[in-house]
């Protein structure tokens, strides 16, 4: 397969209310098989809402057949792959902000959020623990990734996912707007926007990114979700701060084309960054996490 | 000075405000607001974005003099109703505050400013059960900040869209909805007694402070960072004094903790909870 019909699925949530929720993602992820979607990529925290605080123990799933919440998900599966956000808590009640990819009736991978933010407006470190692993995985379309928000606004989970084989970054969150200036666009968009083009340029791949759009309380959640391709080229944007349903048709041999050209891959020398990450890691100072 | 450009884009605002009022509101169930229209440019921005976001059919704005209020004030509100075709009502409060004034000859301009404040908050919260519809905020970041307010009066409201544009934006963006220049380049007043202003009161303009407040608030600056700014450092210090001081009107009321789960501490859920 060298092309892909990707949606972008720009949602509001409702806060803690999962069923609601699941309705429209069905709805969603119907409307897109409809027009022949290989997938379909929801923002972070899609089936719960985003600022959960004390409601996070009562909103959580386990990504599996069984599952009330995964069940008809996992069954829509078998004619679109999807990824979908949500609360995991695992076998030994931890709660984690995770994305699950599903295809083919089957949950492919699961990413935990790695990096909770807990700092200026956000508390996510309180209510979440924090996820533990960055693994690139196969999907009918190649190799793939995952990360959820602030695992982006640090370089080394894309940059791992990136050596770990992943030619599509799938980025989701629930980013909150901040930052009104005499801008076109608010700095928190405008910061993402830039980092996840520099993500396609530096990886030759391509990034696409889904993020919510709606208001909990005084936030409000910017929408522009975006897909760039190998050259860093703006393929689809869904609207500012409106719910949206964008497609767009990746061309997989454009990463052919691009690293051809620019062999960025290739030459990436990476047992000279694991010595000088060892050398860096190992002397004074560092205590690691 | 020029760190500190407070200029915004006003499409944005005025996108993300007035989504926030339609949100805000449809999801507790209403699709109508009340707010309370003094003449001056703060109710007046608050009610342009609440009529753009809802319907000018749904929102009533309601006038409340007392009898030592301008009559500009008064005719400065007409206007912008009769502009925006708003639903109206005039309440006038003088009959409700002036047997509790007269109870003490020596009732200080303060006082009577508070009492009128609270009773136009009675007013509106009366109005908001019989219209029902919810009442909107029009207290800006500037007046929060310096605690330019009467606690459980002017600033007391359901939803608040306007509190986190400085007064020099709320300007700017009245200017760009189209809020008449006779609203927005009159000087502000609380109007709660002859010819007072709020400059006069508080001592320096908006305008400088809300500079000083870009920095201190928004770009985290320190005070001798404010200082190497420009800015005097018994100013600098002075408002950060205000800000300090008036804590407590930017929050609900401490409760004492003794349980394991306590409300404010640790039984935490937003408004929006289940909606």
């Amino acid at each position: 397969m060298t092309k892909i019909k990707l949606a972008l699925a720009q949602i509001n949530t409702k806060l803690g209310d999962v069923d609601a929720n699941l309705e429209k993602h069905l709805d969603l992820i119907e409307r897109a098989r409809a027009r022949e979607t290989d997938l379909i990529l929801f923002p972070e925290l899609s089936l719960t809402g985003y600022t959960l605080q004390d409601l996070t123990p009562s909103v959580a799933h386990r990504p599996s057949a069984d599952d009330p919440i995964f069940a008809p998900l996992l069954k829509a599966s078998h004619e679109i792959d999807m990824v979908v956000g949500f609360v995991d808590e695992d076998e030994r009640h931890r709660f984690y902000i995770a994305d699950a990819y599903l295809s083919k009736g089957e949950v492919v991978h699961v990413h935990h959020k790695v990096y909770l933010p807990t700092y200026g407006l956000f508390d996510e470190g309180r209510f979440f623990a924090w996820g533990d692993s960055i693994r690139a995985f196969d999907t009918r379309f190649g190799r793939v990734g995952m990360l959820i928000c602030e695992d982006f606004w640090h370089i080394s989970p894309p940059y791992l996912l990136w050596l770990d084989g992943a030619d599509i970054l799938l980025l989701t969150s629930a980013s909150p707007g901040r930052g009104l200036k005499d801008d076109d666009r608010l700095e928190s968009a405008r910061w993402v926007e830039h980092t996840n083009r520099a993500y396609a340029n530096l990886f030759t791949c391509f990034v696409a990114h889904s993020n919510r759009v709606g208001y909990e309380d005084g936030l409000n959640f910017w929408g522009g979700s975006t897909v760039y391709d190998p050259n860093g080229e703006l393929l689809a944007k869904g609207p500012y701060h409106e719910e949206a349903l964008s497609f767009v048709e990746l061309d997989l041999n454009q990463l052919h084309r691009t690293r051809a050209r620019l062999p960025l891959l290739r030459d990436e020398r990476t047992a000279l960054v694991q010595r000088e990450l060892e050398r860096i890691l190992n002397g004074k100072g560092h205590t690691g996490r | 000075m020029t760190k500190s450009n407070l200029s915004i884009n006003t499409d944005l605002a005025r996108k993300i405000l007035t989504g926030f009022i339609k949100s805000e509101l449809s999801r507790v169930g209403f699709n109508k607001a009340v707010i309370g229209l003094s003449g001056g440019i703060d109710s007046a921005l608050s009610l342009t974005l609440t009529a753009e976001a809802i319907g000018k059919e749904n929102v009533l704005a309601i006038r409340m003099p007392y009898k030592a209020s301008s009559q500009d004030s008064l005719d400065h509100a007409q206007t912008l109703i009769e502009q925006l075709g708003v639903q109206s009502l005039t309440i006038p409060i003088t009959e409700m505050a002036d047997p509790l004034i007269a109870l003490d000859s020596e009732i200080s301009k303060t006082r009577k400013g508070n009492i009128m404040a609270r009773c136009r908050m009675i007013v509106l919260y009366d109005q908001s059960e019989s219209f029902g519809g919810l009442v909107i905020g029009t207290s800006n970041k500037t007046e929060i900040l310096l605690g330019y307010s009467t606690i459980f009066g002017d600033s007391a409201s359901a939803i608040n869209p306007i509190g986190d544009l400085y007064k020099t934006q709320v300007r700017q963006l009245s200017r760009a909805m189209g809020v008449p220049d006779s609203i927005v380049d009159k000087a502000p007043s609380a109007d709660l007694w002859a010819n007072q202003t709020d400059e006069n009161e508080l001592g320096f303009t908006y305008e400088e402070v809300d500079k000083l407040f870009y920095l201190l608030i928004d770009q985290r600056y320190r005070v001798e960072e404010c200082v190497d700014a420009g800015f005097d450092e018994s100013f600098v210090r002075s408002v950060l004094k205000r800000v300090q001081r008036n804590q407590f009107k930017r929050m609900m009321p401490p409760i004492a903790k003794v349980s394991n789960r306590t409300i404010g501490y640790d039984f935490l859920y937003l408004r929006d909870w289940g909606t």
